[in-house]
């Protein structure tokens, strides 16, 4: 009986372990650097990568103002005369890095979400957060009437306080994830409801205002939404760096996990923060931006055929999903629409093929 | 086959003076606001198989628990070579201790080596991931349970024997002396029961670990234990070399059954086959403590034994919990 079959190649050392995918062992200095890479896993990886580089450099030509893609890297080099230099990075660049950034903080926190729930609807817009920052939003617009960092401010410490309450809602003796998403969805309900009647007693002019913010759109946002937005992130994605990793062992649940030397309910508070904080920065930046974390971490899933959700691949396809819907939005219709409304149409149809191919399954 | 006393090593002369890495010393143990059990105390004899019995809600579980530290005492103290056991990082108890849970989740789509691999956790770092030695206790570990040949599987796929089997290796890829399993034969049907069981006798014998395990089946138990650990109402009946301990009053106290106890026909370990309504038996011996009342440690008299017992030795003592009970005999191999 051979100790498994050798899956890798190259230079990398053969492994003796049948992992029944393909892997590559890479052992550096002396061993105090081991990785295992599963090839299918890096491979959907480097695709998305370089996917997402292609629709950007694609983006940052389209427009009323045409830029052909050499004339673009041109551009981002600083070796083109200052009118294509002015609208492609001045004007375009800042909505299409947002488009990627948010897309990746998106689909980062819905992967921490839905493995920490072991649940594909357990995605923070569906837990409550992205309702409750609507109706933080919708509160200060309908009764201070504030600027853009106001009516943010707003939707942060709305969608904060719901997922505070969801949280402690759904403990007893730490929080399971089933719970969590039941909660959530009762939470989600109510506020919908104060959101609603905010919206009927405000007048015209401001329930528009509102209802747009509330799909969550890119438009207008400049370099000024970059900044704060990269700044959070730098922030935020070595705390993912630290704690994802952990989540395989979570999701085998608490006594295995805890058995296997992790601190359970700590641990799962840190990646609730962080999965919070994260869908945070996007919505108040952009408003809520729905299904992107819902969908990205579940196709995602579905290219690398692994068990469980990689946050890596979930991140790359929420940036390129996020960016390809807000260039829809833009461009494949007449008027100039909230990405949102795209994402949610695009989301709406994965839902109801996720939920259609789960009811086959039983 | 044998029974299982005939290694090469001495015999300590009780179990008083028999080393035990992990002990819990007056624990009381309790779930909100139920309390389980109340200064119980009980030592894991270093390089035994012990199993803990006892019928359903008596807390035995909630022992090996405890004893594993994912609960936490209200009072008293669980010790781990010798130092309280959550003064540890969780990461080093995790080398030292490995648990199989009563319920584990194996994420949909995993592969057996996959999911053996996890066991590695406690030994890796952020960078240090995937080492030769990581790789070395994986192969070993599915090795010793025999799934080597389904280490590409899918665990989905698996029968529930094979599918535990897993679990174990998992467990013993962890690489730690000290073997805690909790019911790891229910749900599974009586030959994966047994193969699994002669799998814990086998890593207990020839790799010479320390085994502690929940059974239900008190024949199971006295078959492959070579400490029993017998527990009622959250307190330690008796405790040692399941010949020594294993009475009809024992089971009667334990189980609330009357039964007769018999070496079994195979390998020579005490069987206890209870009677039914329309066979009872002998007219009931005279049992002084009546199970129902025997939640009262104090009120306990001596047993009277029959003859039924192959070895009479019994605890006897007034507070027979496992760090007091001198009459039980601990035995090595």
């Amino acid at each position: 009986m051979s100790l498994g079959t050798q899956h890798s190649d190259g230079p990398a050392a053969p492994s003796r372990v049948d992992f029944g995918r393909r892997v590559r062992i890479l052992r550096r200095r002396r061993g105090s650097v081991s990785l295992r890479i599963d090839l299918r896993t890096a491979g959907v990886c480097l695709a998305l990568t370089g996917l997402g580089v292609l629709v950007a450099l694609i983006a940052l030509g389209l427009g009323d103002f045409r830029v052909s893609v050499p004339d673009v890297v041109r551009a981002l080099f600083g070796a083109s005369d200052r009118a294509v230099g002015m609208v492609v990075v001045d004007w375009r660049l800042p909505r299409v890095l947002l488009a990627l950034l948010l897309g990746a903080a998106l689909g980062l926190s819905g992967g921490i979400f839905q493995s920490l729930t072991r649940n594909p609807l357990g995605s923070p817009d569906i837990v409550g957060f992205n309702t409750g920052a609507y109706t933080g939003a919708l509160l200060v617009i309908v009764f201070v009437g504030g600027d853009h960092y106001l009516t943010a401010g707003g939707a942060l410490v709305g969608g904060i306080v719901t997922a505070a309450a969801v949280y402690l809602l759904a403990f007893r003796r730490g929080v399971q994830g089933f719970r969590l998403i039941i909660v959530g969805i009762a939470v989600a309900a109510m506020l919908g409801s104060v959101n609603t009647w905010l919206l009927l007693r405000a007048d015209l002019q401001t329930a528009m205002s509102a209802a747009v913010w509330g799909a969550g759109s890119l438009n207008g946002l400049g370099w000024g939404s970059v900044t704060p937005v990269a700044v959070l992130l730098a922030v935020l994605l070595p705390c993912v760096a630290v704690l994802g990793p952990k989540l395989k062992y979570l999701e085998l649940g608490d006594d295995t996990a805890r058995a296997l030397g992790l601190r359970a309910e700590p641990l799962r508070l840190g990646l609730i923060v962080v999965g919070v904080a994260l869908t945070a920065v996007a919505t108040a930046a952009a408003g809520p931006i729905s299904f992107v974390a819902l969908a990205a971490p579940q196709v995602a899933r579905r290219l690398t055929r692994t068990p469980g959700v990689g946050l890596l691949p979930a991140a790359l396809l929420g940036a390129v999903l996020l960016l390809v819907s807000d260039q829809l939005a833009q461009h494949a219709l007449p008027a100039d629409l909230p990405v949102g409304v795209v994402t949610v149409s695009i989301g709406g149809a994965y839902l109801i093929w996720l939920l259609v191919k789960e009811a086959r399954r039983q | 086959m044998t029974t299982e006393h005939a290694g090469p090593r001495a015999l300590p002369a009780d179990r008083e003076r028999a080393p035990a890495r992990l002990h819990a010393d007056g624990v009381r143990l309790g779930y909100d606001d139920a309390v389980v059990a109340d200064d119980l105390s009980v030592a894991i004899p270093d390089g035994e198989f012990t199993v803990i019995i006892g019928p359903n809600a008596c807390g035995k579980s909630t022992l090996l628990r405890a004893l594993a530290r994912l609960l936490k005492p209200r009072t008293g103290g669980v010790y781990l070579d010798g130092k309280l056991i959550e003064r540890y990082p969780a990461k080093q108890v995790a080398r030292r201790l490995g648990l199989l849970p009563q319920t584990s989740v194996a994420p949909d789509g995993i592969t057996v080596a996959d999911l053996v691999a996890r066991g590695r956790h406690p030994h890796q770092k952020l960078l240090r991931q995937w080492s030769s030695t990581d790789e070395a206790a994986v192969a070993a570990a599915m090795a010793a349970t025999g799934v080597t040949e389904l280490s590409a599987r899918r665990v989905d796929t698996l029968s529930g024997g094979q599918r535990q089997r897993v679990w174990v290796a998992m467990v013993l890829a962890q690489q730690t002396e000290l073997l805690l399993l909790d019911e790891p034969t229910t749900y599974l049907d009586l030959t994966h029961q047994l193969e699994i069981l002669e799998l814990c006798r086998d890593l207990h014998r020839e790799h010479g670990r320390t085994l502690v395990a929940v059974l239900h089946d008190i024949n199971h138990a006295c078959r492959y234990a070579t400490h029993l650990v017998a527990m009622r109402d959250g307190r330690i009946v008796a405790a040692g070399r399941p010949e020594a301990i294993v009475t009809a009053e024992l089971i009667e106290e334990v189980f609330g059954l009357r039964s007769l106890v018999v070496p079994d026909p195979v390998c020579g370990a005490p069987m206890a086959v209870p009677y039914t309504r329309s066979t009872p038996g002998p007219p009931a011996a005279p049992v002084t403590s009546r199970p129902d009342s025997a939640s009262s440690p104090t009120s306990d008299s001596p047993r009277p034994s029959t003859s039924d017992s192959p070895r009479p030795s019994t605890s006897d003592s007034p507070r027979p919990a496992a760090s007091d009970a001198p009459s039980t005999v601990h035995i090595g191999h």
